[in-house]
């Protein structure tokens, strides 16, 4: 198993956020996270990452205890994409990509070819290679997300954590995320994402769970997980979950019921 | 290569090439004018050993009066400046420079201390260093122990909180000081000067500002990393919290020696590391030579100016603030680059 969370109890001192998290997860596996607002998805992220420690339970990569592996150690483990940020100095796509590999080098090491090499295969695998000299804070929300995606594939973790990726990202752009991460899937990469949209977990999870008061309140395969039962339960509306034929196969959608009239 | 490394060469190639020139200006001008020529013949001469025919006056200008106080102006301006780009990068905050986590304040309380109880200059330097030191350690512990949800914040808060009590402090030193001897030495300290910088304060300055400014340019791809915030810092492998107390104690060693030498001087630490990333890009590992060249060759320009413009000395604080405000506000209004 390339990941492992054992029991996981997690939160901030003298707060806990949740407990009782425990999930396997195979190499090339997508693992979806769906949760109301405040259900603590972000800090069972941090706690995966190891940002913030374990309450009760472990969290294993390749069955080493991630709590024992020193932070560049870690980083070659795992992963991560924040959910998009605008920045705060104007660096290059190029240098944003270039940082995804600190943890490949030591602490006083200037960038080699071999990390220029894995900077330019990241931004040609994630389409992005015209924008290396753009500045970062100047391009889209779409494009800086697909640049903190592509510094996670010049990460070469085993495990990738992505916080919301599609989260204020217009229409084309989630879709064209939600297709780099079944690309990252297929090259072997273990991906676990949150989002607010069940079709996305319908779309791409091989397993999806749902998060209600940090507490793991479903876990299973995407069709069986997401049921107007289950969606009614986390997130309080009635959601028709309808088959439709696309040219891409037939795909499940989930259609909340709107009844403005009965407030 | 595509990002265009050698492109952002040329303007620390031509920033180099400035602060020459400007080195020569330096030497040149002031009460005693000296030809461009006979400084090089002099310094000819010196080099080779051989014997000159230029008057003594001259050999004593240069080396004796003129040569501690450019070097000593480049030093302090080097030192200010990188410490102003790696507090910036660190705290992610245009605002941030070295007098933030009360170096300075800190510093100028020790001077005044050592002024007020009469100490010989060497222990008002060594005095003013310690409490400079001091003050963030201070502002450092107490940030840790108030844990709030924003560690940076806590800290440039505590920075700023401690600086005004320490300044309090000073106000009540400039109350109680003797107003014909001591208060005059207080305030001229405060004011920041290199008019009395000795050959002696170089040597006892420069081996503490190496030793903050080495361990910054070896870290200078760590700082990068460090600029995204202490989070994703981790997430990319980065011993963050460690890394912060190496490049803060590095900063913060480098500006207490200068200012324990120099005085207050403001504005540097500030806006050199604006104009520097204006001119290379914020990758720290280009950022950092610029704002050392820059800073250097702003504050030896500035120093000329001040003993050069009037009859009487400007003090550099003062001179670096005038000049520092409206430049600053011009940067806030059209420069946007500079930061985002």
């Amino acid at each position: 198993m390339s990941l492992t969370v054992e029991d996981l109890a997690y939160g901030y001192p003298r707060k806990q956020v949740g407990r009782d998290v425990s999930f396997e997860l195979a190499p090339g596996e997508i693992f979806c996270l769906l949760g109301p607002n405040g259900g603590g998805k972000t800090t069972l992220f941090k706690t995966i990452l190891g940002l913030i420690p374990p309450q009760a339970g472990r969290v294993l990569i390749d069955g080493e205890d991630i709590a024992a592996l020193p932070r560049a150690a870690l980083a070659r483990r795992i992963g991560y994409v924040p959910q998009v940020h605008t920045g705060y100095f104007p660096y290059t796509v190029h240098d944003i990509v270039l940082m995804g590999r600190t943890a490949h080098r030591g602490p006083f090491a200037a960038p080699g070819a071999a990390d220029l090499a894995a900077v330019e295969f990241a931004l040609e695998a994630l389409g992005i290679a015209h924008l290396a000299t753009h500045v970062y804070t100047r391009i889209s929300g779409g494009e800086r997300q697909l640049t903190l995606i592509a510094r996670a594939l010049a990460q070469a973790p085993k495990v990738l954590v992505m916080d919301e990726p599609t989260a204020s990202l217009d229409f084309g752009n989630q879709i064209r995320v939600l297709e780099q991460i079944k690309r990252l899937a297929t090259g072997g990469m273990t991906v676990i994402f949150s989002t607010h949209d069940p079709e996305q977990a319908l779309l791409c999870g091989d397993r999806v769970a749902m998060l209600q008061q940090g507490r793991l309140a479903y876990l299973g395969a995407p069709s069986d997980v997401i049921t107007s039962d289950s969606l009614r339960e986390i997130y309080g509306v009635d959601v028709t979950v309808a088959e439709i034929d696309t040219a891409s196969g037939t795909r499940r959608v989930c259609i909340p019921r709107f009844s403005p009239q009965e407030l | 290569m595509k990002t265009g490394w050698n492109g952002r060469l040329l303007p620390l190639l031509f920033l180099t090439a400035c602060l020459i020139a400007l080195v020569v200006l330096a030497f040149a001008v002031g009460k005693y004018r000296i030809a461009p020529v006979d400084l090089y013949r002099l310094i000819w001469a010196k080099i080779t050993g051989t014997p000159h025919d230029l008057p003594p006056a001259i050999e004593t200008v240069v080396f004796a009066v003129r040569a501690p106080r450019v070097i000593g102006a480049m030093i302090v301006g080097a030192a200010l400046a990188a410490a102003g780009a790696a507090y910036q990068g660190l705290f992610r905050n245009p605002l941030v420079a070295p007098d933030i986590l009360g170096v300075s304040s800190g510093a100028a309380l020790g001077a005044a201390v050592g002024i007020f109880l009469s100490f010989d200059v060497v222990a008002i330097q060594g005095f003013a260093f310690l409490c400079g030191l001091g003050a963030v350690a201070t502002v450092y512990a107490v940030g840790s122990t108030v844990r709030g949800q924003d560690p940076i914040l806590t800290l440039v808060l505590s920075g700023v909180v401690l600086g005004s009590l320490l300044g309090s402090c000073i106000a009540l030193l400039k109350y109680l000081a003797d107003p014909y001897d001591q208060l005059p030495a207080i305030t001229f300290w405060l004011l920041g000067s290199l008019a009395s910088t000795t050959g002696q304060d170089i040597a006892s300055t420069l081996p503490a500002v190496l030793a903050g400014m080495v361990p910054l340019y070896l870290l200078r791809w760590r700082m990068d990393v460090m600029s995204l915030g202490d989070e994703e810092a981790r997430a990319l492998g980065v011993e963050a919290g460690r890394l912060r107390i190496v490049i803060v104690a590095a900063a913060t060693l480098m500006t207490a020696a200068v200012v324990s030498i120099s005085g207050i001087i403001g504005w540097v630490g500030l806006l050199i590391p604006h104009f520097a990333r204006m001119l290379v890009g914020p990758g720290f590992a280009r950022l950092l030579p610029a704002s050392i060249i820059l800073g250097g060759a702003y504050l030896l320009l500035v120093d000329t100016l001040a003993r050069t413009v009037a009859a009487t000395e400007i003090p550099l604080g003062v001179l670096t603030a005038f000049i520092g405000t409206p430049f600053f506000i011009w940067l806030l209004a059209t420069a946007r680059r500079g930061w985002q």
